[in-house]
């Protein structure tokens, strides 16, 4: 299994981890990630809000290198994965689009190449089944929360997973032996960038969401996205002040889940890298499977 | 000689305001075999008809066009007016230069006079190669096939009763009554559902000219208009109809409990069951895939019990087959599956739930005795939510359609919860209030005004638990702000959807349904309750989303023209139907899948070829079945299928007159 893969600009910084994690997990499963050569920017919001077809242009680049070495593009990101989607779609829906985004970045993008998302492409190319007979540390009795954020599973139609309740990264987690623990909150927006310039809308909304997975009785969250993860987790303790609580919960991205799960070494996966502490929750799983091997 | 005449119509100014019709008529009169030509006001009013047979007779005109609007609208007309007038009703073209002509070009009359110029140039061209045809006739069973024994179905078949036709009435299910029999209340005047339906269920039961065959499929249809045998499954019940006196004691001692379907399985029922107590015919039957006897051979308690030895576990299905001269299709419509929403929880949370599980809990005979009770854990709500269009109206998950019916029971509903439950708050979340019939806008506004239920204008977005509330999240559109209720109940207006096999009783009858497979009338505004299908009429919700007073006035509507059909020993048949040219036919059989009246099949002739008697396959039209659509005439590879009035010859010689 080959795929182009296009890490993004977010998995060069806040996430460097999960790019740590997406490739030594690609690299344990046996999927080869060919990076996209100079690969550049998907305009993420700022490209959509200035201009319709720099939006397009700019995902087009990428996909159009991956198209001509015939890959599908598995991308972790889940923004850079709803830019992508939405420039593929774009493309194939519109011949006359196509051709003025062909003009632009001086290359052929068909629609031929794909734009899939990093989780779509684990639970459903390599499926559950290969996963979990893989899995030689799996994550028992943890309690996971599933957080899909606002973008990777929608709009709807384009989606690889039910929009409003989806379920593969909650079946993943079973397929690595944890416990996956049903919510209502997989998909509600975390505030984006707004928990940086406006914190009255962007904290209660992070709140919520924290707050929830607590009740919901979890002990760590798992998501697909960095800006999710910068929420969540370097955000945690300002937003546990501001509302008088402590959450301690840490956040994961999946593919850390899906790392420790294979037995990779938690430190080499980058988790040390969180604002809350997360290596404590791994140490624990370790030792309680170290006692029940003992016993 | 043929001798045509040719006759423009103005149409007041209709047509004329357009073309200049008088220019038409004498530009007629040079096309060949047009021996007289005149142009007149109003073709169709009684001068203008008097008119026609007067140049028949004097100008001993032996073939017609009429220049005038579509033949859909006056074809009929002016084929009585020439036979009247002593012409075969076939000798007769109309040139649509209304609707295809003076409508669509009104504003150059010069080219639009022209083109009409050239559309009775062409059914000039025509009629000359028209030949005379005659109508035959077909006699009618005087008996009718009423599939479906909802509020629809029952309509129906006592309509027609009472005109003095048998009816047999095919049910699915072991009992009558349908979907209304599950309904609580009926707006807009809240009486009882049950107490308007079952005399009426008893009405159809006990009529002699009614044969109640339920517990029924339909297997297979053949035939035609006047003529279709219908082959019946009666499912095994297990019972013998005849000697069981319902008095119910198999029902208290099995031992078997499964989920009761309707009572929306939130009540059980046992393995040997009535639906419901006022069931017709009120005698059980076995479900055999739950029954412990059908599973393990063992128990038998049923048989042990009844003391008029009943139960008979060696009954089979029994296929029975009958002649109808006419079928009321009446199916009714199933649910929306709402956990399609994911975002609301249906069938991950108790108390989320849909209409129809509302109207049994609101039902003296339901699983609550009539007491509004949360499913989970049958404490009374404070808090209701109701939620209109799930399913209806949304093309991303649902359907397309208006389901209809949703805003009146919605409304309903809020007004029960007001009135049961003291202090008791109801809230609407809504995109429209759509209340057109006679009395349901004044229902609503009561549902507000006085009954106090509150409606909010917009969307739901999400429901989650959260210990025993169900919290919604929701937008006042109104407000422009996000709504959050805390609930205690939630209940969904779900979309109506056609019967999950509601396609496959349209194929086997052989007639049309849409994209959402709701059967298809044959005019929308026209035609309602017929089908494209002669002798196959439509009622209730298997043919859209209807209410209770809509599908009983369409069922009675089926009833007229099904007796209407009956009344007549026999009927005339169209003679614009396929004809086989027998010494070119193949036999190959490519048209016999294209017809979808299922009218062609294969028959072996005998002919002596070389001295031999030789037997070949060639295609056989059914002339009761054809309805002259010409779809083989196009599949045929050798053109030995002509479709007559429309055969090849007479469409290329309209095509000659205007191109060569």
């Amino acid at each position: 299994m080959k795929y182009a893969y296009y890490p993004g600009c977010s998995l060069s910084s806040t996430g460097v981890e999960y790019d740590i994690s997406t490739k030594k997990v690609a690299e344990s499963l046996g999927i080869e990630l060919w990076e996209i050569p100079e690969w550049n920017c998907c305009g993420a919001s700022s490209a959509h809000l200035t201009d319709h077809l720099l939006a397009l242009a700019l995902p087009a680049r990428n996909l159009a290198i991956a198209e001509e070495k015939g890959l599908d593009v598995a991308i972790p990101c889940a923004a850079c994965y709803a830019r992508c989607k939405a420039t593929e779609v774009e493309v194939k829906d519109s011949k006359e689009m196509q051709k003025t985004i062909s003009e632009v970045i001086e290359r052929q993008y068909t629609g031929k190449a794909q734009a899939r998302a990093l989780l779509d492409v684990f639970v459903n190319d390599l499926g559950l089944q290969s996963i979990s007979t893989l899995v030689n540390k799996p994550l028992k009795d943890l309690k996971v929360v599933s957080y899909y954020g606002c973008l990777l599973v929608r709009p709807p139609r384009l989606g690889f997973d039910d929009a409003e309740d989806p379920q593969s990264m909650d079946k993943l987690i079973e397929a690595l032996g944890g416990t996956p623990v049903d919510w209502a909150f997989k998909t509600e927006c975390c505030g984006a960038a707004h928990a940086t310039t406006k914190s009255e809308v962007g904290f209660p909304m992070i709140e919520k969401i924290l707050t929830a997975a607590k009740e919901a009785g979890a002990d760590c969250i798992a998501t697909a996205c960095p800006l999710c993860m910068s929420n969540l987790d370097m955000r945690q303790t300002q937003v546990g002040a501001k509302y008088g609580k402590n959450y301690s919960l840490p956040v994961f991205y999946f593919t850390e889940l899906m790392g420790i799960a294979l037995g990779l070494n938690p430190e080499e996966l980058g988790i040390s890298k969180h604002f809350v502490d997360a290596l404590g929750i791994v140490k624990k799983l370790n030792e309680a499977a170290g006692r029940r091997d003992t016993a | 000689m043929k001798r045509v005449g040719v006759f423009v119509c103005h149409c007041g100014t209709n047509i004329s305001a357009a073309v200049d019709c008088e220019k038409v008529a004498e530009n007629a009169k040079s096309f060949p075999g047009v021996a007289y030509s005149t142009d007149y006001k109003y073709m169709c009013a009684e001068p203008g008809q008097e008119l026609i047979k007067k140049a028949i007779k004097e100008q001993k005109l032996d073939r017609i066009v009429v220049a005038s609007c579509s033949p859909r609208m006056h074809e009929p007309t002016f084929r009585r007016c020439i036979e009247s007038g002593g012409l075969n009703a076939y000798l007769l073209e109309m040139a649509n230069i209304r609707e295809h002509c003076s409508w669509v070009h009104p504003d150059d009359k010069e080219r639009a006079t022209i083109k009409a110029t050239d559309l009775v140039k062409m059914a000039v061209a025509k009629v000359m190669q028209n030949e005379a045809l005659v109508r035959s006739t077909i006699p009618i069973t005087k008996r009718a096939l009423v599939i479906g024994g909802g509020i629809a179905g029952i309509q129906a078949a006592l309509d027609i009763a009472n005109a003095g036709h048998i009816v047999d009435v095919v049910e699915k299910e072991p009992s009558i009554g349908g979907r209304m029999a599950q309904v609580d209340k009926t707006f807009p005047t809240l009486d009882c559902s049950a107490c308007i339906l079952t005399p009426k269920m008893v009405d159809v039961a006990n009529h002699p000219n009614v044969n109640l065959i339920t517990y029924s499929e339909i297997e297979k249809v053949e035939g035609y208009v006047g003529n279709f045998d219908v082959t019946i499954r009666k499912k095994a019940r297990s019972v013998d109809l005849k000697a069981c006196t319902g008095c119910g004691t198999c029902i208290q001692k099995c031992p078997t409990k499964v989920p009761s379907e309707f009572e929306m399985e939130m009540m059980d029922r046992k393995a040997i069951f009535t639906p419901f107590p006022q069931a017709i015919p009120n005698k059980p039957v076995i479900d055999r895939e739950s029954c412990r006897y059908f599973k393990s051979g063992k128990c038998g308690v049923c048989q042990k019990v009844c003391p008029t030895n009943a139960v008979d576990f060696t009954q089979e299905d029994e296929l029975v087959t009958e002649r109808y001269g006419a079928i009321v299709a009446a199916t009714g419509f199933d649910l929306f599956d709402d956990s399609v929403y994911g975002e609301y929880g249906y069938g991950k949370y108790k108390d989320v739930i849909t209409g129809l599980h509302f109207e049994r809990l609101l039902n003296a005979s339901g699983p609550t005795m009539g007491k509004i009770k949360r499913p989970s854990d049958g404490k009374i709500p404070q808090n209701v939510v109701f939620i209109k269009c799930v399913g209806s109206r949304d093309e991303a998950k649902g359907k397309a359609y208006c389901s209809k019916t949703c805003c009146m029971y919605t409304a309903k509903h809020a007004t029960l919860v007001r009135e049961k439950i003291k202090d008791s708050n109801a809230y609407v979340f809504y995109m429209d209030v759509r209340t057109p019939g006679k009395g349901y806008d004044e229902f609503y506004t009561r549902t507000t005004d006085q009954y106090g239920a509150k409606y909010i204008r917009g969307r739901v977005s999400k429901i989650y638990e959260k210990g025993d509330k169900l919290i919604v999240w929701g937008e006042d559109t109104l407000l422009g702000r996000p709504v959050e209720i805390e609930a205690d109940m939630v209940v969904l207006a779900t979309a109506m959807v056609a019967k999950a096999d509601a396609a496959k009783l349209a194929q086997m009858v052989g007639f049309s349904y849409d994209q959402n497979n709701f059967y298809t009338e044959a005019h929308p505004k026209l035609a309602p309750v017929e089908t494209h299908t002669a002798g196959v009429f439509l009622a209730g919700a298997c043919q859209g989303p209807k209410d209770i007073p809509e599908s009983v006035a369409q069922a009675s509507a089926a009833a007229v023209k099904v007796c209407g059909l009956l009344s007549k020993e026999e009927m005339p048949t169209e003679p614009i139907i396929s004809a086989v040219n027998e010494a070119i036919c193949s036999g190959c059989g490519m048209c016999v899948p294209v017809c979808p009246y299922t009218a062609i099949d294969l028959k072996v002739i005998q002919e002596r070829v070389h001295g031999k008697t030789v037997s070949r396959k060639i295609a056989n039209v059914n002339s009761g079945l054809c309805q002259g659509c010409g779809a083989c005439t196009v599949a045929c590879r050798s053109a030995a299928l002509n479709l007559k009035h429309f055969t090849n010859e007479q469409i290329l010689a309209e095509v000659d007159a205007l191109c060569l």
